[in-house]
């Protein structure tokens, strides 16, 4: 059952109406029943991989919370009779007992993820190895790849080390956590939430609210927009261009643009329906995007693109890495040999680079994904080096720096930067990837976009029409919405929050790319 | 919430509503000038009391091989096709199924060639067949039936969802015939007067397999039960082609002579008959022996209504006058068309 499809908007809608029908106290078994229906469509099979991590993440939560527990009850018992360094003592040896059971739960958690995701990869490269070598290779296994399984394992697993550092309470009811690992409209491709802001509002009561109803509904219409006309739209055009061995030069540009709007309006759309759904279920999800087309720099954008992701990396492996024993280790050896100033930097780069390579293995078992997410780090500590050059450059044309068109620059930089790399995704072959950046600066070829080459790959004219629409609708919403979300301003006139409700579903039902002759495409990010 | 606000979310949903039927008219294939045979099956509805001796049903070569108005004429019998493109038994089977239900012939014919197909093989060709059915209870097993993988039952009920990208390729006939259309068959017999005549050297590949599949006998024996509960003579017949890639091998024949002599059904193979019915592949076809021209099918009909007076026993209802003024209507048409082309 896609997001997209015919069948689960009816089974959203017969959901959110039966939440509202029954007993408020039953809401959440009737959601943890619809996410375990929407993920037995997606693939009856896929359910034993999910109980699998509700399971490991249930009893090495409770563990762990049965164990700090009992630390507190007996710390409290002999509070009067204990040394404050004997105390000391003791939840120190307790909490390394507890991170021991943590790294097991993660091992087990993370271990499926890895098994299932990268062992196809890992093989291959095994097997390139021994055919160097002469030898016969290994038998590639294939295995399942369950739908969200990426989202639901990071977002479990967070909850296991926030249980760990007392964060959060560990779930009792083991149905509450079924609920937190598998609630349907962020299964597919997140947001990654957190258990300390989900958990209150998934168990809650809710009341129908007209204004969150409304203002949810409006955000699916948008987000089925940004997919189905947008995203699917480009997605043809980006196809031809990646499957074309002529496309090169300067139609590496056009599919560096193409590819951005078709992901912005995929992964933007796909959240959208996912926390509008939320919302008109009462319950609010953390957002993932805010306006990231408008960074002016590498790292900007990756505070507001894919937030919950980059928060989850930064807190889970960023900050424990940075501040782990070994690596102060290296941080006092680096001062020592290399000077404070660089000293200093070394182990935070090490940590940079290690969540980059991470974040890039994250999204996918390929060599372009980890190249994708080492560039990304490369721009990130370039820029950080660079900065004294910057500041100095700012000193002098201090009215240069301040104006909209340097900042314009910045965006677009950033933009096509963001681009550049993100193109490794399209192409998948790194070698391929980079020759075709190459033909960028060697081919000049703009001539053949301006001549018929536009619509050579895949896209009409009229279908450029429509993506040319979606990007002025989608930036105007954007620039609309700054200080408060379109669809909440809409959400208080419901006449006309009805009307353009309506318009765009008229916009999907005609322009969307869906049906025969349209290959049925599922969100980028489900196969994360 | 206020009754202004309700009233006006209400006239706005029921507006959308209207403009979603306005498009969906808008975007559907016509079928006026291009794929003419798309049309053919809702015409039949236009036909205000239904009242034929002879119903045929089948594939393209029903509504190329015979032409209503000759049968009329010739022999006072009234007929109509319900035949459309690569038309498959379950299509063949439910179509019979809904007109019996309008009407009761005296003989229902159908042609065996696509009983050699044994599943749904194309979407555009079951959307010319199954757009055109009214809505019923053998139209939605109809679709049931006939679905290739890639199609929805729901784009069905509402067509937009199948034809909405059509908005890039609108052309003046989706306008010109946006809430009428032409009518563009002789009693479902679909006019080709151009001649191309020739035949192909090609000998026809043998098959791996020439059993005829049980999916389309099976449906081929519904049609026979359907026609002996309502006291209805099925009679099955084989067109003549010149073609080698619709080549109707002697080993399904075989299996067809068999059926028809296990279940007293009369079956008439005329591929071997065109010398007897006089069809010069050079003169009576248009498309190099696929499918007759209206010269070619003027003589298979001429050869088949002697068959259906003589040997069926249909009789000459030509002296009933109500009648008489209701064919000579239709063979007005059919030589206007038919002398147009010449001209």
């Amino acid at each position: 059952m896609q997001f997209t499809s015919l069948s689960f908007v009816l089974f959203a809608a017969v959901t959110v109406g039966l939440y509202y029908l029954i007993p408020k106290r039953a809401q959440w078994w009737l959601l943890l029943a619809a996410s375990y229906v929407f993920y037995f469509f997606a693939g009856a099979e896929y359910l034993l991989f999910i109980l699998y991590t509700t399971c490991v993440t249930y009893f090495t939560a409770r563990w762990m919370q049965s164990r700090a527990d009992r630390e507190d009850a007996y710390v409290l018992a002999n509070r009067d009779t204990m040394e404050k360094s004997a105390r000391k003592e003791y939840r120190a040896n307790e909490k390394k007992k507890r991170f021991r059971i943590l790294v097991g739960g993660l091992l087990l958690g993370f271990g499926m993820l890895a098994v299932l995701k990268y062992t196809a990869f890992v093989l291959t490269g095994v097997n390139g190895i021994l055919s160097a070598f002469g030898a016969s290779g290994i038998n590639i296994p294939s295995l399942l790849l369950p739908l969200g399984i990426s989202f639901y394992t990071f977002q479990s697993m967070g909850y296991l080390i926030d249980v760990y550092r007392k964060k959060t309470h560990a779930e009792q009811n083991f149905f509450r956590l079924a609920l937190f690992v598998s609630f349907f409209p962020q299964l597919v491709q997140g947001p990654i939430s957190r258990h300390s802001s989900l958990s209150e509002q998934l168990f809650s009561e809710h009341s129908f609210d007209g204004f969150s109803f409304r203002s949810g509904l409006a955000r699916v219409a948008w987000g089925f927009f940004k997919k189905m006309v947008v995203a699917d739209t480009a997605m043809i055009g980006v196809k031809g261009l990646v499957e074309g061995s002529a496309f090169t030069g300067a139609y590496v540009f056009v599919l560096i643009v193409l590819y951005s709007i078709e992901i912005y309006a995929d992964f933007t759309g796909g959240i959208d329906i996912t926390i509008g759904l939320s919302q008109m279920l009462g319950i609010k999800l953390a957002e993932n995007f805010d306006r990231p087309f408008s960074s002016r720099s590498t790292k900007e954008y990756w505070r507001r693109w894919h937030i919950t992701m980059g928060t989850w990396f930064t807190d889970y492996v960023f900050y424990p890495l940075s501040v782990c024993t070994p690596m102060q280790r290296l941080s006092k050896w680096s001062r020592a040999k290399l000077g404070a100033g660089l000293g200093k930097r070394i182990p935070v780069y090490l940590a940079t680079v290690v969540t980059w390579f991470l974040t890039g293995f994250w999204h996918g078992a390929g060599l372009n994904f980890i190249v994708w997410g080492l560039l990304n780090c490369l721009v990130i500590l370039v820029s950080q080096e660079l900065q004294p050059l910057y500041n100095r450059f700012g000193a002098k044309f201090p009215r240069l720096v301040a104006s909209k068109p340097w900042e314009k620059w910045q965006m677009v930089r950033t933009f096509l930067l963001m681009g550049l790399i993100r193109s490794l995704d399209c192409y998948r072959d790194v070698g391929r990837t980079f020759r075709l950046w190459g033909t960028m600066f060697t081919k000049f070829n703009w001539g053949e976009l301006f001549s018929g080459g536009m619509t050579s790959f895949g896209l009409t004219l009229a279908e450029w029409c429509v993506i040319g629409c979606g990007v002025v609708l989608m930036y105007l919403a954007s620039r609309l919405g700054q200080d408060e979300p379109v669809r909440e301003k809409l959400a208080r006139r419901p006449v006309l929050l009805c009307a353009c409700v309506c318009l765009l579903v008229l916009a999907i039902l005609v322009f969307g790319a869906y049906g025969i002759g349209f290959d049925a495409s599922a969100f980028i990010y489900d196969q994360f | 919430m206020k009754k202004k606000t309700i009233i006006g979310c209400v006239c706005i949903t029921l507006a959308t509503v209207v403009l979603l039927g306005f498009l969906q008219a808008l975007l559907v294939p016509k079928y006026m000038t291009q794929s003419r045979e798309g049309a053919l099956i809702a015409e039949y509805y236009l036909e205000k009391e239904p009242d034929h001796d002879v119903l045929f049903v089948g594939d393209c070569e029903v509504y190329e091989s015979f032409t209503p108005p000759t049968l009329w004429e010739e022999y006072g019998i009234t007929s109509y096709i319900r035949g459309s493109a690569q038309q498959l038994a379950w299509h063949s089977y439910y179509l019979l199924e809904e007109t019996l239900q309008r009407e009761t012939p005296k003989i229902v014919v159908f042609n065996v060639l696509s009983l050699k197909y044994g599943a749904p093989q194309n979407e555009a060709y079951n959307r010319m067949t199954l757009d055109g059915m009214k809505w019923s209870s053998s139209k939605i097993d109809a679709i049931r039936a006939s679905m290739t993988d890639e199609e929805s039952f729901a784009s069905y009920v509402f067509p937009l969802l199948r034809f909405h990208s059509r908005w890039k390729e609108l052309g003046t006939e989706d306008f010109t015939y946006l809430f009428s259309r032409d009518k563009l068959s002789h009693n479902g017999y679909l006019m080709q007067t151009r001649v191309k005549g020739g035949k192909s050297d090609i000998e026809p590949s043998p098959l791996a397999d020439y059993t005829l599949p049980e999916t389309s006998m099976a449906y081929l024996d519904k049609m026979r039960a359907l026609c002996e509960e309502k006291g209805v003579t099925l009679i099955l017949i084989k067109a003549p082609t010149n073609d080698w890639k619709y080549h109707w091998y002697d080993e399904w024949d075989e299996q067809i002579i068999t059926y028809a002599a296990e279940n007293g059904v009369d079956y008439y193979n005329f591929i071997p008959l065109d010398d007897q019915i006089g069809i010069d592949w050079q003169t009576d076809t248009y498309d190099g022996g696929v499918h007759l021209n209206v010269y070619g099918a003027e003589k298979l009909t001429a050869y088949f209504g002697a068959i259906l007076a003589e040997k069926h026993g249909l009789t000459d209802r030509s002296g009933d006058a109500e009648l008489n003024a209701l064919w000579q209507e239709k063979l007005d048409d059919y030589y206007a068309e038919r002398n147009a082309a010449n001209e």
